[in-house]
């Protein structure tokens, strides 16, 4: 390897990080809808277990009346805490939305069942317990407002 | 879930120490896969060792932060667990180590090739505050529980 094409792997290496690392920063909290299809689909099979809908039973808290945030987290996840407290202070700011935080490592029922991939993750829950959308990475009030303005329309 | 009794750490340190890491880590590429290169990474190595068995604050980056660089900080409130940085140092160690022990087999390459890939790691750490082992925590564990019913 010669010296310039040692200084280029550097160079690459640090390309990388600026690529990787915007592309994270912008994905990090965003609010995904769940397609329409799938929303009604879930709605319209309120007995039978219905795979994208959820219940009080399931996650261990009364549903909110607007919305509920089921946070998936791991222990070893800083952006957690702060998502965590975030989502926390906004359910006790508001009375028609509910938070609770739930540890993958006991729950890879719900990863499994909801395709989780990293936390920390929130499923977005409408007042019957239907999954209508998530964010990933974490989450600031910002993003967390727009999740319930987007979520409702 | 912080964990109750344990202390928060700064959360400023363990960034600062990926910085030192990452420089580091160009030294060792700028040296190219010869001996000096490979013990400067098993310096670092050593140092993510350190991190796994001790915490990141017990890292001799952690003691360079405390005596050096918070001094002249204003004092942070923020305080965070300091488990996630203990993992990403065990990922650290894992990606450093191989080159070592593959270089140290005989195939010279693996010390750039880790070289570069912890470079890209703690350049993410230091410049983001991204964490690429908590991110991949739970791939893994997913892995390790396939075909486990829960």
């Amino acid at each position: 390897m010669s010296p310039g094409v040692r200084a280029l792997v550097v160079l690459a290496a640090l390309a990388a990080v600026v690529v990787i690392g915007l592309a994270w920063r912008a994905r990090n909290g965003r609010y995904t809808p769940v397609a329409a299809g799938v929303r009604a689909r879930a709605a319209a099979t309120p007995d039978e277990a219905p795979h994208d809908r959820l219940t009080a039973d399931e996650i261990g808290v009364p549903l909110g009346t607007r919305r509920t945030f089921v946070q998936l987290s791991s222990a070893v996840c800083t952006p957690c805490r702060r998502t965590a407290a975030v989502l926390s202070a906004l359910a006790d700011d508001r009375h028609d939305v509910s938070h609770v935080e739930l540890d993958v490592v006991d729950r890879l029922d719900l990863v499994r069942r909801f395709d989780v991939m990293r936390t920390p993750t929130v499923l977005v829950l409408d007042p019957r317990g239907v999954v209508v959308g998530r964010m990933s990475g974490v989450v600031d009030r910002a993003h967390a407002l727009a999740a319930l303005d987007a979520s409702v329309r | 879930m912080n964990a109750p009794g344990t202390r928060g750490i700064d959360p400023r340190g363990p960034r600062f120490g990926a910085g030192v890491t990452a420089l580091l880590l160009v030294v060792v590429l700028l040296l190219g896969p010869g001996t000096p290169g490979l013990a400067v990474l098993t310096v670092i190595a050593a140092s993510f060792a350190l991190g796994v068995a001790r915490g990141v604050q017990g890292t001799w980056q952690g003691l360079l932060y405390r005596s050096l660089v918070a001094p002249r900080l204003a004092p942070t409130t923020e305080r965070e667990d300091p488990r996630p940085p203990r993992f990403a140092q065990l990922v650290g160690l894992v990606v450093t180590g191989t080159g070592v022990l593959v270089a140290a087999l005989g195939v010279s390459a693996a010390v750039p090739v880790a070289a570069a890939l912890a470079l890209v790691a703690a350049g993410l750490n230091a410049v983001f505050g991204l964490c690429l082992g908590c991110e991949l925590y739970l791939l893994g564990l997913r892995l390790r529980t396939r075909g486990v019913t829960t």
